[in-house]
């Protein structure tokens, strides 16, 4: 009853100076409300992160070319063919950790079909490719070992290209031309979306390993070889005995450094969620610290609010208020104001985080623990900012309290 | 039982390494029933002397029993609560909340009452009103009300938690000669009724409304004396009222 009393003379002083009040919680308001938008944001952009890579492929390894040495120079990565369809096959035939492997040769080309024309990448891989990355086909069929083997000139797709060549009409069986080399379309993609990494999937064509190497390529650069393990515990295992097969295919010896990366899927989601990770807390300690701002703020016009209200507080205390009373008003007063600062603070922030992730097109998580914490977090703020104001008022003495003009 | 019995009380100021002696030995004792005026010039430590009977101050020296309690030396919470529901004070700047209304003000000592759980505040409030004839004047805010009204209000709310003893500080002070006397002639009217009243003043002729009159002057009582023009109303007084020890 009385604490309810407590809560209705705060909210009226509040109410008096409506202005004042909102100004005061705007700290609070921002403050609460960049952590909540910046929380839903982050876990929002993290979740995205971890299915974008999911949709890479199961279990995947990417094998590149690794820092090889030449004349003791140092080359990037990637700079040299230093791995070979010689290692698809090793790593096929050798492992026992790896479910499918696929080389990758992938060329930049004009493709012509009719008179309609289109910059893509065309990629030779094995028809395992399929699996290891999570490709379906929508239309047709995808290429076999046989055409591997007799370095067919089929090709499969990706949806862009397919709309971009052919618009509505159905590709399959149409003819195209890579480097003035015949393919026929015998399959189409279903859309795959943007990867992580923001390029679109779907504008891709593939073709067998071979007849890319072979055909269009120098017959020998592999971009990358990719693997699927057998299952996610296998994942370091694989990793060690790509390693191994790869490290005696290549004859090296034991002071000699890999002349291959290897770089797995969980790898990948670890990195990126650790770099969204230290991105959401850092910008979250800059937003806490801006709520401690507000929490001054309120600290502030609780001071100013004390002083302004000496009489009251000679007044009440002439009729009987003792100073704890005096003391749970102002501090109801400095929680409440705080706490109408949080709700403010939430409902802002996720506006802000559904807006913007509409408009950056990522996923918002919102998550009922956070909102709970900034709510006791911001009672804590009023509890720990309004203490000094509230005692300073307790302790006036009623006489000089009166007197005060 | 005396209601208020102070013996040698002594409050001395200290400002700026000087002292000031506002009360230099007062003995006074005031029975239930009175109307005592306090008088003398300004500074003479009336103030002071009102500010110890309403237990807003606390002495250097000496005793004060309010009602046979020893007030001397209790702790800050015991005299809030003495003030609450033993005294009611009335100021001469009438101390009304602003912007609350004239029934919200009188509720005030309600609140910080412990002991009057069950009690209906608003009806007990409404009823003070009453007393002091602002019935129809209860959603008033002060700055609505002319200054007797205002301080109307306040002695309803020094009223409503029937406390041993009213305390008036110079409570016309701040009204036109018309309205002092509708003020002065509630006091007396209350006091009919039964409570205890102690008034400021510095005017003679409000001083003549009580029934007894205290004088001081730099801290001390000089008299104590019935008023003569109210001597008829001293069988009305239980025996024993007048105080003996003074000036
Ligand atoms: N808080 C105080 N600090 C210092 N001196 C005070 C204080 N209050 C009162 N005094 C002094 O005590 C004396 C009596 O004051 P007061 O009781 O207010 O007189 P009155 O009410 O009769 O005018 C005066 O000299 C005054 O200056
Ligand atoms: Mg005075």
């Amino acid at each position: 009853m009385k604490w309810f009393k407590f809560v209705k003379v705060a909210l009226q002083s509040i109410l008096k100076n409506r202005m004042r009040s909102l100004l005061t919680m705007l700290g609070v308001i921002i403050g609460v409300g960049s952590v909540i938008a910046l929380m839903a944001l982050g876990e929002g952009s993290q979740k995205d992160i971890k299915t974008q890579i999911s949709s890479m492929g199961t279990n995947l390894l990417m094998i590149h070319p690794g820092a090889g040495r030449s004349g003791g120079v140092r080359l990037g990565s990637g700079s040299l063919a230093t791995i070979s369809m010689d290692d698809v096959k090793a790593l096929r035939e050798k492992s026992s950790t790896l479910l499918a492997v696929s080389p990758n040769v992938r060329v930049s080309e004009q493709v012509i079909a009719g008179n309609a024309n289109w910059s893509t990448s065309v990629e030779g891989v094995s028809p395992d490719y399929l699996t290891i990355r999570n490709y379906e086909i929508a239309s047709g069929t995808f290429f076999t070992e046989r055409d591997v083997r007799t370095r067919a000139k089929a090709a499969v797709l990706g949806r862009t290209v397919a709309e971009e060549l052919f618009g509505d009409s159905d590709p399959l069986g149409a003819r195209i031309r890579v480097r003035n080399v015949p393919f026929k379309v015998i399959g189409v993609l279903a859309e795959k979306g943007q990867s992580s990494m923001g390029n679109d999937q779907d504008d891709v064509i593939f073709t067998p390993s071979t007849t890319a190497l072979y055909r269009l390529s120098d017959g020998k650069t592999l971009r990358v070889i990719m693997a699927s393990a057998v299952s996610e515990e296998k994942m370091d295992a694989a990793e060690k005995e790509i390693t191994q097969i790869l490290r005696a295919q290549h004859k090296l010896s034991d002071s000699e450094e890999d002349d291959f990366n290897i770089r797995s899927q969980t790898e990948i989601i670890n990195m990126a969620s650790q770099m969204t990770g230290t991105l959401t807390a850092l910008l979250s300690a800059i937003a806490g610290v801006s709520l401690l701002v507000g929490g001054i703020g309120i600290m502030n016009i609780m001071l100013v609010s004390v002083t302004e209200r000496t009489r009251e507080i000679g007044i009440r205390m002439a009729v009987g208020a003792r100073g704890s009373d005096i003391m749970a008003q102002f501090l109801v007063e400095a929680i409440i104001l705080s706490l109408i600062g949080g709700v403010f603070g939430i409902v802002t922030g996720l506006s802000l985080a559904f807006g913007l992730g509409a408009i950056l097109g990522c996923s918002v998580v919102t998550n009922l623990s956070v909102i709970l914490t900034a709510v006791a977090f911001t009672a804590g703020v009023g509890v720990f900012f309004g203490f000094y104001p509230a005692r300073k008022a307790a302790g006036l003495h009623p006489i000089e309290a009166l007197r005060y003009e | 039982m005396e209601t208020i019995l102070l013996k040698d009380a002594q409050k001395i100021f200290t400002l700026g390494g000087e002292k000031v002696h506002a009360l230099d030995g007062v003995s006074l004792s005031i029975m239930p029933g009175d109307f005592v005026a306090v008088m003398g010039a300004s500074g003479s430590g009336k103030s002071t002397l009102m500010n110890i009977f309403g237990c807003l101050d606390t002495l250097t020296s000496g005793e004060y029993f309010l009602e046979g309690r020893n007030v001397s030396g209790m702790g800050k919470k015991h005299l809030a609560d003495i003030r609450n529901q033993r005294i009611g004070f009335v100021f001469q700047g009438f101390n009304l909340l602003p912007r609350t209304s004239a029934l919200e003000n009188v509720q005030l000592p309600l609140f910080y009452n412990r002991n009057k759980k069950g009690l209906n505040p608003k009806k007990l409030a409404a009823e003070a009103l009453d007393r002091v004839g602002l019935a129809n004047r209860m959603s008033h805010e002060p700055s609505q009300l002319s200054g007797g009204q205002q301080q109307r209000v306040a002695i309803a709310r020094a009223l409503v938690n029937d406390p041993a003893i009213i305390l008036a500080d110079e409570p016309t002070g701040n009204l036109d000669s018309k309205t002092t006397l509708d003020v002065l002639t509630l006091f007396k009217d209350l006091n009919q009724q039964g409570i205890t009243i102690v008034l400021v003043t510095h005017e003679a002729d409000v001083g003549e409304h009580a029934r007894r009159v205290v004088a001081m002057r730099d801290g001390r009582i000089i008299s104590d004396d019935l008023n003569g023009n109210n001597a008829e109303a001293l069988a009305a007084v239980q025996p024993g009222t007048r105080q003996e020890a003074a000036s």
